[in-house]
């Protein structure tokens, strides 16, 4: 995308209309070129997917660990493999895909560092949805608790999260930087809003499409 | 749906082997309409034991196709809108030209004479008779174990002639477990005096090392959980045991009867012949690699395993997957709980149906 259409972009009110119930799958919906090749890790039952073949013709693909969500993703016409994404994108050959997107996954990873590696390897780009853990919520819930903390973005009792590496924004960023990855866009959100203001502090998700 | 068994005969038939078989006659049933367009063709590929007969109430013996469950109006493969196929295969003995067929040259039935085939010479006369309806793409393959190696190996040798394939429980080559189970099938056979070294038309069979090797087959298709589910330890018809060799156990009387069920459908030397050809079975053979000899195919797939299937294990699936997806073919994969075995893809077909469904439902709309 242009820099003239980037600064559009941002420009947009900061109000963020939902896809599918998720206001980072509407980010998504809007990064992802019509008519590209689109890979989802942990595409759950393969909503957004189905979405993106529908409304940007896309060539899409997914990687997904449950079986009965493959199942689902299959049932809804999209091409779907059952496997972990920690180590599962080796067959694919390099730069397979345009878009490589990874939502509310990265968290639950073993190898967060190499998941990302391998999605610039089999893709141009990445785009990577979390949720942040710096948000003031959290801070604030273990501050006053002392217990690790649940918040709307962290429900999860910590000995049932799925959730097994906690980053936020500035931790991302951190990455990329090491990694050498260029941060080509940052969203964050907060509810229905984007939030430019303290986005460490304020973003419950962040969305960010980087390159190498 | 009462269906009926037809026969079509062609001049000739070229083997891997290096030989020619004619003529060939092919027995296949169809169910659904064809439509105008021709491509709402589906070809259903049967498994080892299987024939034509895969779908409906056989006009001839009455009993439901082997995957009746499958095929039919409003079912997986809806014959209200897809056109299915069905042929028994090559070297079969229910209809297709097979070694219990009569050498035209001698009179005689071919016994040992007949050639020795594969499952790249079983597809090719699939194909003959696809050519033979008028179907230019055939919308899907599909099959589970030998069917789905027959899915594959029409993927790879008529890749412009198949929009989808969905091979189930199947693999890209026979492993040496698979060997290993086939050679004590047919062992038993050849041991049986009533073999005759094949020649036993007219004669008694060789039933008991038919029905011995039926015996074993069964025990693969099961898993350690069905059986011990279907049978435990469960005594037939009796308190205590015989302290003799009569049956003691379901397992055995289950078996036995299996065994001898089998012998009043199937040719021995049938047996002989298409296991063989399981066993030659290796997509990769001829190629550096098996995502080379892939190379060629053009179609979606959709690959399906068993959780509890220990003939065909879920490994094999995954390793054709992972192939696939090197060539970043359209593949969906998924292995579906089942306690079966590998005679799920037969009995267990809830979830499978879901699947199939909805993946041909997405692939003929994007076809059309």
């Amino acid at each position: 995308m242009s820099a003239q259409a980037a600064n559009h972009q941002a420009n947009k009110p900061a109000f963020v209309h939902d896809l599918l119930g998720r206001s980072d799958y509407a980010i998504i919906g809007d990064i992802v070129a019509p008519g590209t090749r689109v890979l989802d890790l942990g595409c759950g039952e393969g909503e957004l997917l189905e979405w993106l073949v529908a409304n940007k013709g896309v060539k899409a693909r997914g990687v997904e660990k449950s079986s009965a969500r493959v199942q689902r993703a299959i049932a809804r016409g999209v091409s779907v493999f059952q496997g972990d994404i920690d180590g599962g994108l080796a067959d694919y050959p390099d730069q397979t895909f345009d878009y490589v997107i990874l939502s509310q996954t990265l968290q639950e990873t073993v190898y967060p560092r190499e998941v990302l590696r391998e999605m610039l390897r089999v893709g141009k780009r990445a785009i990577v949805a979390f949720p942040n853990f710096g948000h003031w919520r959290v801070r604030l819930s273990m501050l006053t608790s002392g217990r690790a903390p649940r918040t709307r973005i962290f429900p999860y009792a910590w000995y049932e999260s799925p959730n097994i590496h906690f980053l936020t924004v500035f931790d991302f960023e951190e990455l990329a930087t090491l990694e050498g990855l260029k941060v080509e866009r940052r969203y964050c959100l907060a509810g229905r809003h984007k939030v430019t203001l303290l986005p460490n502090l304020m973003a419950e998700v962040a969305v960010f499409l980087v390159t190498r | 749906m009462i269906v009926e068994c037809n026969t079509v005969r062609f001049d000739s038939l070229a083997l891997d082997s290096g030989g020619t078989l004619a003529p060939v006659d092919v027995a296949y049933e169809t169910y659904g309409q064809l439509n105008a367009a021709r491509s709402n063709a589906i070809l259903a590929l049967h498994a080892f034991s299987g024939d034509a007969h895969a779908a409906g109430i056989s006009h001839e013996t009455g009993k439901p196709g082997w995957w009746d469950n499958m095929i039919g109006p409003g079912k997986a493969f809806d014959t209200n809108r897809y056109f299915v196929i069905c042929s028994n295969v090559l070297g079969g003995c229910r209809g297709t030209t097979g070694p219990s067929s009569i050498n035209p040259s001698t009179g005689c039935p071919y016994a040992m004479s007949f050639p020795v085939i594969t499952i790249g010479d079983m597809v090719r006369l699939q194909k003959m008779l696809i050519d033979w309806f008028g179907i230019p793409r055939l919308l899907g393959v599909t099959g589970g174990s030998m069917g789905g190696m027959q899915a594959l190996e029409w993927a790879v040798s008529y890749p412009d002639r198949v929009v989808s394939a969905i091979p189930i429980a199947a693999t890209t080559r026979h492993s040496a477990q698979q060997i290993a189970f086939n050679e004590v099938g047919r062992q038993a056979i050849m041991a049986d005096p009533d073999w005759r070294a094949g020649s036993y038309y007219g004669h008694n069979p060789p039933a008991r090392g038919l029905a011995v090797a039926r015996m074993v087959g069964h025990i693969t298709y099961m898993s350690d959980d069905s059986m011990r589910e279907k049978f435990g330890r469960r005594l037939r018809g009796k308190q205590d045991f015989g302290f003799d060799f009569d049956v003691d156990f379901e397992v055995e009387s289950y078996l036995r009867y299996r065994g001898s069920q089998f012998v009043n459908r199937f040719d021995a030397n049938s047996y002989l012949y298409i296991t063989k050809a399981m066993d030659y079975f290796d997509l990769s053979s001829k190629h550096p690699s098996l995502a080379a000899a892939l190379e060629p195919a053009d179609s979606r797939f959709l690959v399906i395993s068993f959780s509890s299937d220990w003939l065909y294990p879920s490994y094999q699936s995954q390793e054709m997957v992972r192939a696939l997806r090197s060539r970043n073919c359209d593949v969906a994969y998924v292995e579906l709980e089942s306690n079966y075995g590998h005679d799920s893809f037969l009995v267990d077909v809830a979830e499978q149906s879901e699947l199939v469904r909805g993946f041909l439902a997405s692939t003929f709309e994007k076809a059309q």
